[in-house]
């Protein structure tokens, strides 16, 4: 049984029919439609250039083809690990021999006076996009609240439609946790050119309006008059599920690096997991694609007792007006920073070291880069400094 | 509808119709042709999409994009017929369009 269809819980559908596995499959699932991808949301989707079935991973006959019952559009509300029951909303009480939590995470809320005002969105699942959909319309005033992916992705595909935006970030650059500054600063003007106004340490104190938002204020006493406000501030592990059946929960559901659980029978993956990274030598979690995908696939193999350790280097990526950004590594632990190449050039990398081996990197519209990073990385190879500052070396010559 | 055509490493080989405007990738992804995994969906940024061109097609396509070509060189053994499915676009001069499927993606 899989508790939770999205990325992770469609693809352990795909590869525990594929290792063979023939009994009984149940994917449980929260939002009624067939597991699809999320990253377009905040891109082609919203800007309407995708249907809705182009983001399924599988359409309904895989599911059928591979004996798989799907409830769908129903929340599992209870885990009784001693008894090995899920109970779900509507009543229904599935047994499991083994269970597989794809729980995934949710949107950070607003806590200030006025988050709750209609006219203030996330967005995280399909529900959610259609919402903030139908709230664009050239002309409108969008107050986007955090300068992360989920904001700047936003920002991008709303002005692209006509809206007036304005981001605002209580930190002193943008997606400060995931990019070195030089990145921030490059992105920041990207956004400034194409006509979005970009505010840093900005402490968001209101959300005013009367039956809706209608303006931001924040802690310095500034106001943005806002149509529609969309908050992206970061994400939570999705875990209730887990602690409440006494499941070891910190920063997401403890696994090992065979996606088990504190019990034998439950194994998890996905944006929920607090999972080992062999690579990095620390415990990680991680909300991305990779990480879901070849989660879910390790955790399926070892639901079927194959013993297989998920050891990835992580990567992601983010569509930005006409930019991508793509991420190759954990950069925690550096001791040097190497920028390869001019931003002015649009096409740029900056790498991140620690005693010359490579941790991470970020590629500016650089795929070469990007891409040879991902082997350097693994390889644990030490890096020439000096032809790695030199642009016109390959990356992987740069060794 | 135009049909593609995809030749798995294992031999086995897929017949898949492909409707116009949709990607190749997306096309196989669809039958569940197993070797063209696509995680990014789309998006150009993992190259485990990747396929072999068969000759007598590789002229009729565009040129791949300098984001696709920078993916591809590190791609799992490039060749000068490696494209990725996700950036080629089902058009009607493509059908019969013939694939291979490399033996591991990334």
């Amino acid at each position: 049984m899989i508790i939770g269809a999205g990325q992770a819980g469609a693809q352990a559908v795909d590869t525990l029919r594929r290792e063979g596995y023939t009994g009984r499959l149940v994917l449980v699932g929260a939002e009624t439609e067939l597991p699809y991808q999320r990253p377009p949301l905040s891109k082609k989707y919203l800007a309407g250039e995708l249907a809705e079935e182009r983001l399924w991973f599988r359409h309904r006959a895989f599911y059928e083809e591979h004996h798989t019952e799907l409830r769908l559009g129903v929340r599992a509300t209870q885990l009784d690990t001693a008894s090995r029951r899920v109970l779900l909303e509507d009543g229904v009480a599935i047994a499991y021999d083994r269970l597989l939590l794809c729980l995934g995470a949710s949107s950070r809320r607003l806590t200030c006076p006025g988050a709750d005002l209609a006219g203030v969105h996330y967005l995280r699942d399909l529900g959610d996009a259609e919402r903030l959909r139908a709230e664009i319309r050239p002309g409108a005033k969008l107050v986007i609240v955090g300068g992360g992916y989920i904001g700047l992705e936003t920002a991008a595909t709303c002005r692209h439609l006509g809206c007036e935006v304005t981001v605002l970030e209580m930190g002193d650059r943008l997606m400060a946790r995931v990019v070195a500054p030089s990145v921030s600063k490059y992105f920041a003007e990207q956004h400034a050119a194409h006509g979005i106004r970009v505010i840093c340490d900005a402490r968001v104190a209101a959300l005013e309006g009367d039956t809706r938002v209608r303006r931001v204020r924040c802690a310095d006493g500034s106001v943005h008059d806002a149509d529609f406000v969309v908050v992206g501030i970061g994400a939570l592990a999705t875990s209730a599920l887990a602690q409440t059946a006494g499941l070891a929960c910190d920063n997401g559901i403890v696994v090992d690096e065979f996606c088990r659980t504190s019990d034998a029978a439950v194994f998890a993956a996905g944006d929920c997991t607090n999972h080992p990274s062999p690579h990095y030598g620390r415990r990680v979690r991680l909300e991305s694609v990779d990480n879901a995908f070849e989660q879910a696939k390790t955790a399926a193999q070892n639901l079927l007792g194959r013993g297989v350790i998920h050891d990835r280097i992580p990567w992601f990526w983010s569509d930005q007006l006409d930019n991508k950004l793509l991420i190759v590594g954990l950069s925690q632990g550096h001791d040097r920073i190497v920028l390869r190449g001019e931003p002015a050039s649009r096409s740029f990398s900056v790498c991140y070291l620690a005693d010359r081996e490579l941790l991470a990197v970020e590629a500016i519209n650089h795929s070469k880069d990007y891409m040879a990073a991902r082997k350097l990385i693994a390889e644990r190879v030490k890096m020439n400094l000096d032809k790695l500052a030199d642009p016109s070396v390959a990356l992987k010559e740069a060794v | 509808m135009p049909r593609i055509v995809f030749v798995e490493p294992s031999g086995e080989i897929w017949e898949v119709e492909a409707p116009i405007g949709i990607s190749v990738m997306e096309a196989a992804k669809r039958r569940g042709v197993a070797g063209v995994v696509a995680q990014c969906g789309g998006a150009c940024a993992c190259a485990t999409c990747h396929v072999y061109v068969d000759a007598a097609w590789l002229a009729k396509l565009p040129p791949p994009e300098d984001m696709e070509q920078g993916m591809l060189e590190s791609a799992w053994e490039p060749r000068s017929n490696s494209r990725l499915s996700c950036q080629i676009t089902v058009t009607a001069k493509l059908d019969g369009l013939r694939l291979t499927v490399p033996e591991r993606q990334g």
